[in-house]
């Protein structure tokens, strides 16, 4: 794709366990643009985080076996050398993760730590052009008195100002790609609305792409511009965010929006819900791996069973969806499956 | 059964000693996580308590249900004082009395199967039920969807939404009259929360039960709250009927709050007004005097800092403690 600054293309990753090897990921394929914010959303287990972590070549190199081409800038991650990919993390690529906490080193002033990043990619940087670009992001990411601020330890900051490092060390080298991995599930609610405003704020600042994994579907219809549904380790419907919510196309992602308790919901009502729990991936069921769950499975002898669905633009929409139910159906119903 | 209201809290305090110095010999400091805290369950109601974490919501339940013991204040179990209950009374109220906890792994006991760990109340209270334990335990495993015949398999066999199925039968094998559900669905995936508020939804209407439920979700309790709570800093800020607090939030807070929760529509993303609260929850050792609320708070004034507003109950049974409520329909600058 020629404008596209992220390219993942037929990615699958397996992990060796002792029961057997886990398919976490499975013919996974998309595009990112320069600006553009992708969600991509789904349950845990759905592979949401190892194809994040793909990105940056991040997954075990002795467990993980990885097929598949990723191009970060035109430049092949999962193929070039180790000093090569050291070069795209942090400075091309950057990563923000759930957890701040565990993400900062409890041991080292959070200036110092932001100060490290930018040296790994500008060793030549004199002392004092390090200082000055840490206490620039300090300011940028909203932290009051950075002066004072950059000599303090993470355990001073309250879980939102932690965050808001992690997303400072993140940034430090302007990346042209932002993973943020349920960036505010560990955040309440007034604050993560504060660090999704500083992260679209950024974004408009420096036109970075961000790629954003969430399970909480208000959060992408807050920021999303394209949104990824992923189960069992693929995507079963690529959507822009207003499709998504206005017409769905895939039966998982009716299940997931039904199954959202909204604050305009009356006191009462049933919410929708996907019977059973998503499967093994150690042993995915055959063909459609949503069908044990699905309302629309066609039977034992049908495709659901027997072939895996591929991603097909619907006619009539810009959504992609991996289903055997055909076009028509999938619009017709869809229309019905909007949230209220 | 008797009287209106199956649970209340009155004026329920709860600090936690802290910063002890060796020099001075006692503590420096307390935690205060619950400061004077009034609430009420109406029998076969929900009351649905939300805030931010540490508000003080968990040390709520746990001192409502006497798993702690209060600093002061009172627990009134259908209408009877328990709150200083011991030995066999306190017993006896804990069958009326259950918990279900948020984390659907570490409570339950990995060493035991899903059937002694559902009987485990009824060998606790010593009662042996007309049909015996494990049908009776049987019976509530399908109650709440799980299959009876698994009885003897152990947690690790089981997923997080069915461990959770597990916890429900467990609080529920007493009859008990009233439940209190510490972020029950919170550790779940979206489509197995449905499935675990449907349940408990369907629960409440065939067994005729009340819940105490707590959460961070606003938009999970709204959906099976009657009346709602909101917490700040150990306090109350604003109580009601679930439908009034929602449609016109009152105390600023909980406006804030409601503004802050992320909508599922992406075409309503510019319309609907979102109020940026600066800063974090101050330290509940040190809180704020006055109103808790005013150094996050975009109308405080120097009487806030002066002086605590006390709830004060409306024409519509909605308690507030402002001292410049918003009127229903005012917007925030």
């Amino acid at each position: 794709m020629a404008d596209a600054i992220l390219s993942v293309q037929h990615l699958s990753v397996g992990f060796d366990t002792p029961d057997g090897v886990v398919h976490a990921v499975n013919d996974v394929s998309f595009d990112v643009r320069a600006g553009e914010t992708v969600c991509i959303v789904g349950e845990s287990g759905s592979g949401k985080s190892v194809t994040a972590s793909s990105i940056l070549r991040l997954n075990n190199s002795i467990t993980a076996t990885t097929q598949g081409n990723i191009y970060v800038d035109g430049v092949d991650v999962l193929n070039c050398s180790d000093d090569d990919v050291r070069k795209i993390r942090g400075s091309e690529v950057a990563m923000v993760f759930q957890d701040p906490l565990s993400a900062l080193n409890p041991y080292y002033t959070v200036g110092r730590q932001i100060a490290e990043a930018y040296e790994v990619h500008h060793p030549n940087a004199s002392k004092d052009e390090v200082r000055t670009v840490v206490l620039d992001m300090l300011k940028k990411v909203g932290i009051p008195n950075p002066e004072k601020r950059y000599d303090e330890y993470p355990h001073q900051f309250s879980g939102g100002m932690r965050q808001r490092i992690v997303i400072a060390i993140a940034l430090v080298n302007k990346p042209k790609i932002l993973i943020a991995d349920e960036p505010t599930t560990a955040l309440d609610v007034t604050v993560q609305a504060q660090i999704l405003d500083l992260m679209m704020d950024l974004q408009r600042e420096t036109n970075m792409a961000i790629i954003l994994i969430t399970h909480d579907l208000g959060v992408v219809a807050e920021i999303a511009q394209k949104v990824l549904v992923m189960y069992a380790g693929r995507v079963v419907e690529t959507a822009d965010v207003e499709s998504l919510y206005s017409l769905p196309t895939h039966p998982y992602s009716w299940g997931l929006l039904g199954a959202v308790a909204s604050l305009d919901h009356e006191r009462g009502s049933q919410l929708r819900t996907i019977a059973g729990t998503p499967p093994s991936l150690i042993s995915i069921p055959s063909g459609c791996a949503f069908r044990p769950r699905c309302d629309f499975y066609m039977g034992d002898t049908s495709s659901c069973h027997t072939t895996v669905p591929s991603l097909q633009q619907v006619t009539g929409t810009s959504s992609f969806s991996a289903c055997h139910l055909g076009n028509e159906q999938l619009v017709s119903i869809g229309k019905g499956k909007v949230l209220s | 059964m008797s009287g209106e209201f199956a649970l209340q809290g009155v004026n329920l305090v709860k600090y936690f000693p802290t910063g002890a110095s060796r020099f001075l010999g006692r503590p420096t400091n307390s935690v205060r996580a619950v400061d004077g805290v009034s609430f009420s369950v109406r029998a076969g109601a929900t009351l649905g308590i939300v805030g931010e974490s540490g508000c003080g919501k968990s040390t709520l339940a746990r001192v409502a249900t006497r798993l702690i013991e209060p600093t002061s204040g009172s627990v009134l179990l259908d209408g009877e004082d328990i709150t200083n209950a011991k030995g066999t009374a306190l017993q006896h109220a804990r069958r009326k009395m259950q918990m279900i906890f948020q984390d659907p792994y570490s409570s339950l006991n990995p060493r035991h199967s899903v059937g002694q760990i559902i009987g485990a109340p009824l060998e606790v209270q010593k009662i042996t039920p007309p049909q015996g334990e494990k049908n009776r335990v049987q019976e509530l495993m399908q109650l709440v969807g799980l299959n009876p015949e698994h009885y003897n398999r152990y947690p690790h066999e089981f997923s997080g939404g069915q461990r959770q199925r597990i916890g429900i039968a467990r609080s529920l094998v007493l009859n008990p009259s009233i439940i209190v559900a510490d972020e029950p669905v919170s550790a779940l995936d979206v489509s197995i929360q449905a499935q675990i508020l449907n349940l408990l939804d369907g629960l409440q209407k065939d067994l005729g039960l009340s819940y105490v439920f707590i959460a961070h979700d606003l938009s999970v309790v709204r959906h099976i709250a009657d009346d709602v709570a909101v917490m700040y800093l150990g306090k109350i800020v604003e109580s009601g009927p679930a439908e009034v607090v929602y449609r016109s939030p009152s105390h600023p807070y909980t406006k804030a709050l409601l503004s802050a929760v992320p909508v599922a529509n992406p075409q309503r993303r510019g319309d609907h007004e979102r109020i940026r609260l600066v800063g974090d929850v101050p330290s509940p050792i040190d809180p704020p005097s006055g109103c808790r609320f005013r150094t996050r708070c975009w109308l405080a004034t120097d009487l806030c800092a002066s002086q605590e507003p006390e709830l004060i109950q409306d024409a519509q049974g909605r308690s507030v403690a402002c001292h410049f409520p918003l009127e229903s329909g005012q917007t925030a600058s």
